[in-house]
């Protein structure tokens, strides 16, 4: 009872601390007619993807980024590669520009002499972004983790785990046994290991790797893309498909038990079906991992939002226990894509007696 | 007035989400509780059908922001 009233006590101090501090905020901003923080867009950029990684901004203005190599192919002039640092700040180079309003915001176009975008053909882009460098760095420390474990098992054998083995071991364990085994069955598990490990371990390095802010191979928002998440979950889907037995074909296009005259109706049900599992798989992980960053990015703008270092503390408090959670959906999302990837596929295998 | 309503609607469906999820779970706590031995097979079905419960109430999210 004490300490629930303690703990009232605690947020009403909170509660009172920041609403007036809110209060002062709007009264010097009417005196100073400062522009007014927009939490929503700096959200947004902090979680979409983007040509240049912006380290930060030092209190004269100027800013610490890194500029990413832009390789971008037109009609016109074929293939171009150079540093996005040329299109920084609505510069135009080559003819190309980074569009930074309307609703092509972010993207890069091809402009002609006077200056006008040319909307109907854009160029393609093949640009090095942040997520693409967040992705190979995750794909490279995989690596190194693997051929590391790779090389000691060579040296060791199987018998005792060592260094990096005790701690990759378990996990690579657990995918087995927890996820591969109990859904494809001990026959046909074996076939599928590799992609459900390679999945598995992908995503949860990405999901790590986004988590930490700072420096920059870290924190893009790799599995919080939904083109990444989309070609994750269209992996599993065309496995899927290659991997269906003459029963899962059957029952998509002559399901059993059901009369010739509502086949019309069933097939398109079940092609449906077929298509919204791999798109809920692609949904999921966007979602979990983009609502995580806004989640803990929010928190981190209550500070600016009410404008006073009181808040900081708790603000901070806050975001550490968002991580912490969001470890565990780090986790989470790596898991239940592996095991619904082994699901749908254990359903296009497995037998009907 | 659009994003209002689409507010509205994503919020619906994180109610019918959340009393799902929620049914899954004390379901699972109640099954857990009288076959502790059965805890792992229990775990895996509890967090496929969330999984699935999630799915559509993603779909109405989506629905939703578009």
């Amino acid at each position: 009872m004490k300490t629930r009233i303690v703990i009232g006590f605690f947020f009403f101090l909170i509660l009172a601390g920041t609403t007036i501090s809110a209060f002062g905020q709007g009264v010097e901003e009417k005196a100073e007619g400062k522009e007014k923080f927009k939490a929503s867009t700096y959200i947004l950029e902090h979680i979409a993807d983007s040509h240049e990684w912006h380290i930060l901004t030092k209190k004269n203005g100027e800013s610490v980024t890194i500029y990413l190599p832009v390789i971008v192919f037109s009609k016109e002039s074929g293939l171009n590669i150079f540093s996005s640092k040329r299109l920084a700040h609505g510069q135009e180079y080559k003819g190309f520009r980074l569009e930074e309003e309307s609703d092509l915001k972010g993207k890069i176009v091809s402009v002609n002499e006077e200056g006008q975008v040319d909307e109907e053909n854009l160029p393609l882009d093949f640009s090095m972004t942040k997520t693409v460098i967040g992705m190979l760095s995750a794909a490279i420390i995989g690596l190194i983790l693997f051929l590391f474990l790779a090389r000691s098992y060579k040296k060791t054998g199987v018998s005792h785990p060592k260094g990096i083995q005790s701690f990759l071991e378990p996990i690579i364990l657990f995918v087995r046994d927890d996820i591969a085994i109990p859904n494809l069955g001990l026959h046909k598990y074996e076939k599928y290991m590799p992609y459900l490990l390679t999945a598995f371990f992908f995503i949860l390095i990405n999901n790590l790797m986004g988590l930490i802010p700072f420096p920059p191979p870290f924190g893009a928002n790799v599995t919080g893309n939904i083109a990444m998440t989309f070609v994750l979950a269209f992996c599993t889907f065309l496995i899927t498909q290659f991997s269906g037995n003459k029963s899962y074909w059957r029952h998509v296009f002559a399901t059993p038990g059901v009369p010739f005259w509502l086949l019309p109706v069933m097939i398109p049900v079940e092609i449906i079906g077929m298509v919204s599992k791999p798109f809920a798989l692609m949904i999921r992980l966007f979602a979990n991992i983009t609502a995580g960053h806004i989640i803990v990015l929010s928190l981190i703008c209550l500070i600016f939002i009410f404008d006073s270092m009181a808040l900081a503390p708790i603000s901070v408090f806050f975001v550490i226990f968002m991580d912490c959670l969001e470890l565990l959906v780090a986790f989470l999302q790596a898991y239940i894509f592996t095991l619904l990837s082994a699901l749908f596929i254990s359903l296009a295998v497995q037998e009907h007696h | 007035m659009t994003g209002t309503l689409a507010a509205i609607g994503a919020g619906l469906a994180v109610i019918g989400a959340g009393l799902g999820i929620g049914r899954i779970g004390s379901s699972a706590m109640d099954a857990i509780a009288r076959q502790p031995e059965a805890y792992s097979k229990i775990q895996i079905a509890m967090i496929i059908s969330a999984a699935l419960i999630e799915g559509a109430a993603l779909f109405a999210i989506v629905v939703a922001l578009m």
